[in-house]
């Protein structure tokens, strides 16, 4: 055993450890984004959310708004040859879900808000855990996160006239052409009256595997069995969409078909800002009930979190980056209204 | 040079120790980066997050057992009582944190309603405050492990560059 060291030596060995543990300090830091250059975070995107549309204490930083219902689906059996997943060939599967307007503002007015959503869960019998969050556009006007994150900046209401600027919006589309087939969808839809008459779409790609291991790709949706009517022009009622929601299941279960698109050889499956071609083949996969309706902020869907990344063995994700962002943002609002629900935040 | 076998860790608590020191570090960047990341990388490093995590927190419950099952060399009899205390203290810290970080890291996946990775059980009730505060803690308790590693990772390398009192070589892997 050696003698310890003494003057400069000493110092000197002191100073290069200390330098040694400031480094691994400030990598560390340097990881976690507290240091180095500025980047787009799942933590920036809330905060913009909010500063557009309100902080609300307790509520999901976007599609703030929404009811939690239940029902099960019905599997026809035709996707099980392209995914191993339970849900496609067990019988009756037990779905919880939330259908929900876009907005980070809980309060807004149903007929204000062209997007509308469905979020549901599927737990089938294996145990496994299927979620995915369901729009009514068929695309996203971008092909990733920082694309999205100029579209909420460029969407940023007018304090004068609460709604957003339109030169900066077309200055934004004049940015991206990839929002040519979302534009296109923009000017052509045309809003139901009823959240039951409403498609609703997973945007993003996913891979059915097999039980052989073979992979295909697909897009699916939720069609309604419900006919279509127009929303009306002028709608009175703040909660019009929750109220028609209530009235029709008074009446009788509300079904959809959940719908998968195949995508061909050459068709971009990273990319939720392109279609596919409208040939692509479909398999209808079965049929989901919805029988059930919670109060306002009630029911098993409130306290989840909706991560579209959340799969049962048989799908995968894409490498679509939107995908992957969602799950990253959709965890953040998760954290941050639990906090604020601990804190006695009541929503 | 042939040290007596007291002045040594037992060889598997050496390895267990490396083997957690390298996973440790590995988790904590993986951690804090995950966080505040939203590109193709996030679903990749939250899954090797919770796949270190399991792993922790078995070779932690191996390593403790090591711990109780062999005696573990003195520290230097000339080392001040105070530095004595703290690197008791700290060694016990660290203990705390490896067993509980994985634990509340699965108990705030289940209070959060989350399926669990390879079909594990949940260990505590779908209960969004009681996620809150798991959250939070998982969190704050990394931070305070981080530090801790680096105190840990300064006082290794003062006894073995500065004092030079065999304090390092105990846990030195190799004979």
């Amino acid at each position: 055993m050696s003698t310890p060291l003494n003057g400069r030596a000493r110092t000197l060995r002191l100073a290069v450890i200390g330098l040694g543990i400031a480094a691994l300090g400030a990598s560390f830091a340097y990881a976690a984004g507290w240091i180095g250059p500025q980047r787009l975070t799942p933590q920036r995107i809330i905060d913009t959310f909010e500063a557009q549309a309100g902080h609300y204490p307790g509520y999901r930083k976007n599609h703030a708004k929404g009811l939690c219902v239940s029902g099960y689906f019905d599997s026809s059996g035709q996707a099980a040859s392209w995914s191993r997943a339970r849900v496609f060939s067990q019988s009756r599967v037990p779905v919880i879900g939330r259908f929900a307007i876009g907005g980070a503002n809980p309060f807004s007015a149903d007929a204000s808000v062209a997007t509308r959503s469905l979020a549901l869960q599927f737990s089938s019998d294996d145990g496994q855990r299927w979620r995915t969050g369901m729009n009514t556009p068929p695309v996203l006007a971008v092909s990733d996160a920082a694309g999205f994150y100029e579209q909420v900046l460029a969407s940023t209401p007018d304090p004068a006239t609460g709604k957003p600027d339109p030169a900066a919006l077309q200055a934004f589309f004049a940015r991206h052409p990839e929002s040519a087939a979302f534009r296109q969808w923009a000017r052509d839809y045309k809003p139901s009256d009823s959240f039951a008459s409403s498609a609703f779409n997973s945007i993003n790609a996913f891979r059915l595997v097999d039980a052989a291991g073979k992979v295909q790709y697909v897009r699916w949706s939720l069609q309604p069995h419900s006919d279509f009517a127009p929303l009306p022009a002028q709608v009175d009622d703040r909660n019009f969409l929750q109220h028609d929601l209530q009235q029709r299941l008074a009446k009788g279960p509300l079904r959809w078909t959940l719908r998968l698109t195949l995508a061909g050889a050459d068709d971009p499956v990273d990319d939720p800002a392109r279609p596919w071609p409208v040939t692509r083949q479909q398999v209808d996969a079965g049929t989901l009930v919805i029988d059930h309706v919670d109060a306002p902020e009630q029911g098993e869907c409130r306290d989840l979190n909706f991560d579209p990344l959340i799969l049962p063995d048989g799908i995968q994700a894409s490498a679509d980056p939107i995908l992957a962002a969602r799950s990253a943002a959709y965890a953040e609002s998760f954290n941050r209204r639990s906090r604020e629900t601990a804190l006695g935040a009541h929503p | 040079m042939n040290l007596h076998p007291s002045t040594r860790f037992h060889p598997l608590a050496r390895l267990l120790h490396w083997l957690m020191a390298v996973l440790i570090l590995t988790m904590l960047f993986v951690g804090v980066s995950m966080v505040a990341d939203l590109s193709p990388r996030h679903p990749w490093l939250v899954s090797l997050h919770k796949a270190i995590g399991l792993a922790l927190l078995v070779l932690v419950v191996l390593r403790i057992a090591t711990r109780l099952r062999y005696a573990t060399p003195p520290l230097p009899s000339d080392l001040p009582r105070l530095q004595q205390w703290a690197a008791k203290a700290s060694h016990l810290l660290l203990y705390g944190l490896m067993l509980g970080m994985p634990l509340i890291g699965w108990g705030m996946q289940s209070a959060g309603g989350y399926p669990l990775p390879w079909q594990l059980p949940a260990i505590a009730p779908h209960d969004l405050r009681l996620y809150a505060l798991l959250r939070a803690l998982h969190g704050w308790l990394a931070y305070l492990l981080f530090a801790t590693v680096l105190v840990h990772i300064a006082a290794a390398l003062v006894h073995g560059f500065v004092r030079r009192d065999g304090v390092l070589r105990s846990m030195w892997p190799g004979r």
